[in-house]
């Protein structure tokens, strides 16, 4: 594709939009691994079981947006309970079982994504809704209606689960109880308990997340497995604990995207996550902002 | 000498074996179990001694049967160069990925090897001469002496490789270099401090994984007759690769080896009598079960059970 | 007496926090030194700089003459430098003696039946034969702090630094790992001992030295050490 500034900042708007929608779909992975230190590498397959729940409620015609704050207390439950799970088996025993703490949760993936298949098919699923189709007029450029949407309920998401940590008691437990556990059951409040309310936030809001991700695009059970480089990129970009850098960490991914779908195609796409989750790994492992 | 006297024996059994009038698809099935062997072998030598789970055996798997596909198209050279180029660019990954893990560990490395999975595919999908995203199709040799068939021939080319694999992850675990590999995982910190070259013990678990990986890649074109990037670095091959050796045991070479055979099978049988999707969930499930329920696998059940009944 | 252990103008910065500024410090031959400070001085900090955990920023460190900035922590150990691990950090998968092959075999290249004997006079001198064989999850707290003793000693260290080993243990556990450090020193192993115990630290070091905030704000003999002002303020407060 030919080099053009018209095409560049094309490129850099749909990526800032994507990358919002990326800050929405992080922003869990940011609270159970950035900040609980979970390895929670099923945490994109939760994403897609999101997005089929939304799929799911939309046979019976609910709106997508409402499909996924109806299934939040769904994922959040789902989410506390994972974690007890997890913890009872795993991080009680100690630093032993780290190779089956992150092989757990590879294991269940796997099983959350045939499970899809199997209920759902390999072919791709979207959601209906009046918003999707249409697009928006920007000036010279034409921005897709969906992408406003998602941009609209990330940014209403990040800044929500942003104010709830650090307005809230438990919110700002959940950010201490990473660092220091033992400051914390001083203060009478138990660790396990915060964590497993943590989780359980990080696991409801993939509900929402879900949504916006089948109202941007179609989604597929192994979807999950572009989406473990994206999440994880932007989480450890932002810098484990940052919530706020999660918002710039998914931007930059976003337009390093678009960019490259621009110019150089949907064939190397994929790869941009990947790479850029490598350099940051290679390069400045504690992110842009990471405690 | 009793292990060597058994590796000799199979050998020559196997290749009596492929003389036989056994059906065709024996071989066909055989060497996916036996691939399977040195598959998850091969995991645990990085997996299991050193602790660095890596999940990312398809980048390696996937290198080797595409190294193997260039020496094919551009020499045509025969299965032994196929093989060992594989392995040598497979290993040559495997010591960039050591590398890697000087900064990384734990859930960061793990991470990093999924990353290296979709580099690789993009790479292949992105390179018309090894067929791009839509693949090769491929036509076996007619000709296979000894043997009386090509796919007899892989047959037992990949018991070898077996062989060859439970003999490198035996010698490992009993020698100096497996026993620092079992501090650096129970301690890299204080294995550093007691003396164990940490990084380069890593190097060299990696290197000798992603060898063998990409040795077990090397014949997937040949045996195919076809390849395309998408099955070639499936991520399956990963949740399979993890959890042979988990549900096996990680601790001793019989763990792979127990758990291969044990998993493959019911992955044939599944496959033939149910579907190919639900064999993914067989695995998974098996995985979940063993890491929460048996987290020592086979191995390590047997290992209970002998000292409960003294 | 000359100076086993030289550490010279050294830094180390964690992002914007600095844990040590310009520390110098020297250690002679055979001496035992006490390291003490309050939480967060930089104690363990610079121990691991001495070890090679951590790499320094600027400043220079030499062992023996030898400069060992640059060099990983296992060339260090080889070369003679041995520590112990506040937290203990156990090979979890092998027995107390399994432990010590470990540096038996890479340190000193000791193997088979010779690195068992080995090992089991180290374990012998600090009471630990009976246990030789049992997993480390069945060790109690002091045995745990005695292996990463022995552990460090099958190094066959000129050097060992004891990092907090007495930390939370009873009057009568303290004073056998006491009766370890002073036996290794006898041996004409150097000792740095880092403790928060008081007594210890009197009973045990002919020069202590005290870390604040990164930094060595004072240095002398035990008596010396404990009464200076400076030292008290940093303990006790303003």
């Amino acid at each position: 594709m030919a080099f053009s500034v018209d095409l560049l900042i094309e490129a850099v708007i749909f990526g800032l939009l994507l990358g919002c929608f990326y800050a929405a779909v992080s922003i869990g992975l940011s609270v159970a691994f950035g900040l609980l230190d979970v390895p929670h590498v099923a945490h994109p397959a939760m994403l897609i079981l999101g997005s089929y729940g939304v799929y799911l409620l939309g046979q019976y015609g609910v709106d997508p947006i409402v499909a996924g704050l109806l299934l939040t207390p769904v994922f959040f439950f789902l989410g506390a309970g994972l974690y007890r799970m997890y913890y009872e088996t795993f991080e009680k025993r100690g630093q032993s079982a780290a190779v089956n703490g992150l092989a757990f949760f590879f294991g269940l993936a796997f099983i959350i994504e045939v499970l899809l298949v199997v209920a759902f098919g390999v072919d791709q699923r979207s959601a209906e809704a009046g918003y999707i189709g249409g697009s928006l007029k920007l000036g010279e450029f034409r921005i897709p209606f969906r992408l406003v949407v998602a941009f609209g309920v990330a940014l209403v998401l990040t800044a929500a689960l942003t104010a709830y940590l650090s307005r809230t008691f438990t919110g700002r437990a959940i950010k201490a109880v990473g660092q220091d556990e033992a400051a914390l059951r001083l203060m009478g409040a138990d660790p396990v308990r915060i964590k497993q309310i943590a989780f359980g936030i990080a696991t409801g809001v993939n509900a929402l997340a879900g949504a916006m991700l089948i109202i941007v695009t179609p989604v597929e059970p192994t979807m999950d497995r572009i989406y473990i480089g994206r999440t994880f990129c932007v989480v450890v970009l932002a810098g484990l604990g940052s919530m706020s850098g999660t918002l710039v960490a998914a931007i930059i991914l976003g337009v390093a995207e678009s960019i490259v779908l621009m110019f150089l195609g949907a064939s190397w796409a994929p790869a941009v996550a990947f790479g850029l989750l490598l350099a940051v790994l290679a390069f400045r492992p504690k992110g842009l902002f990471g405690r | 000498m009793r292990f060597w006297s058994i590796c000799a024996g199979f050998i020559v059994l196997a290749f009596g074996l492929v003389q036989s009038p056994v059906n065709d698809y024996f071989f066909f099935a055989g060497f996916v179990i036996l691939q399977a062997i040195v598959l998850a072998t091969a995991w645990n030598i990085l997996g299991g001694y050193a602790g660095y789970v890596n999940f990312g055996v398809p980048a390696f798997v996937g290198t080797g049967a595409y190294a193997a596909l260039l020496v094919h198209l551009s020499i045509s050279g025969p299965l032994i160069v196929q093989i060992l180029f594989a392995a040598l660019v497979s290993g040559a990954l495997g010591f960039l990925v050591g590398l890697i893990s000087v900064r990384l560990r734990g859930i960061f490395f793990s991470i990093a090897t999924v990353a290296l999975v979709f580099i690789m595919e993009t790479l292949v999908i992105n390179w018309r001469y090894l067929g791009g995203a839509t693949g090769l199709q491929l036509t076996r040799p007619t000709e296979a002496w000894p043997f009386d068939g090509y796919v007899r021939m892989l047959f037992w080319v990949m018991v070898v490789m077996a062989v060859i694999a439970l003999a490198i992850a035996r010698y490992i675990q009993d020698s100096h270099f497996g026993r620092g590999l079992r501090a650096l995982r129970d301690s890299e910190d204080a294995a550093e401090c007691a003396g164990v070259p940490t990084l380069r013990l890593k190097l060299m678990a990696c290197t000798v994984s992603g060898a063998l990986l990409g040795a077990a890649g090397a014949p997937m074109p040949m045996y195919m007759s076809y390849i395309e990037p998408y099955s070639s670095f499936n991520l399956v091959y990963a949740v399979s690769a993890l959890a042979m050796p988990i549900i096996g045991g990680m601790s001793h070479w019989i763990g792979p080896l127990v758990g291969a055979i044990l998993l493959a099978t019911i992955q044939q049988i599944v496959t033939v009598t149910i579907s190919s999707e639900l064999n993914v969930l067989v695995v998974g499930v098996l995985l979940v079960v063993f890491v929460i329920a048996a987290p020592d696998g086979i191995v390590g059940l047997y290992r209970k059970w002998k000292a409960s009944s003294k | 007496m000359e100076s086993i252990l030289e550490v010279s103008k050294v830094s180390k910065h964690f992002g914007g926090f600095t844990a040590l500024s310009g520390v110098d410090l020297r250690v002679a031959q055979g001496e035992r030194l006490g390291l003490i400070g309050p939480n967060g001085s930089g104690k363990t900090t610079l121990i691991n700089c001495i070890s090679g955990s951590l790499l320094n920023d600027e400043g220079e460190i030499s062992f023996k003459g030898k400069a060992i900035s640059k060099l990983p922590a296992h060339r260090r150990t080889c070369l003679g430098i041995a520590r112990s691990f506040q937290i203990p950090r156990p090979f979890t998968s092998m027995s107390m003696i399994e432990n010590l092959m470990v540096p038996l075999s890479y340190v000193c290249g000791i193997t088979g039946d010779q690195a068992e004997q080995k090992a089991m006079e180290i374990l012998s001198g600090m009471g630990l034969a009976a246990k030789a064989r049992t997993a480390t999850n069945q060790l109690s707290q002091v045995e745990l702090r005695k292996m990463e003793l022995a552990r460090a000693m099958a190094a066959q260290p000129a050097l060992l630094i004891s990092d907090e080993a007495m930390a939370g243990l009873s009057g009568s556990e303290i004073d056998e790992v006491l009766e370890i450090l002073l036996d290794m020193n006898s041996k004409g192993i150097t000792i740095i001992m880092i403790e928060h115990i008081m007594q210890a630290v009197m009973a045990f070091s002919q020069r202590v030295v005290c870390l604040d905030a990164g930094q060595i704000i004072c240095e002398g003999t035990p008596e010396h050490v404990v009464a200076d002002p400076y030292v008290q303020r940093a303990y006790l407060g303003d």
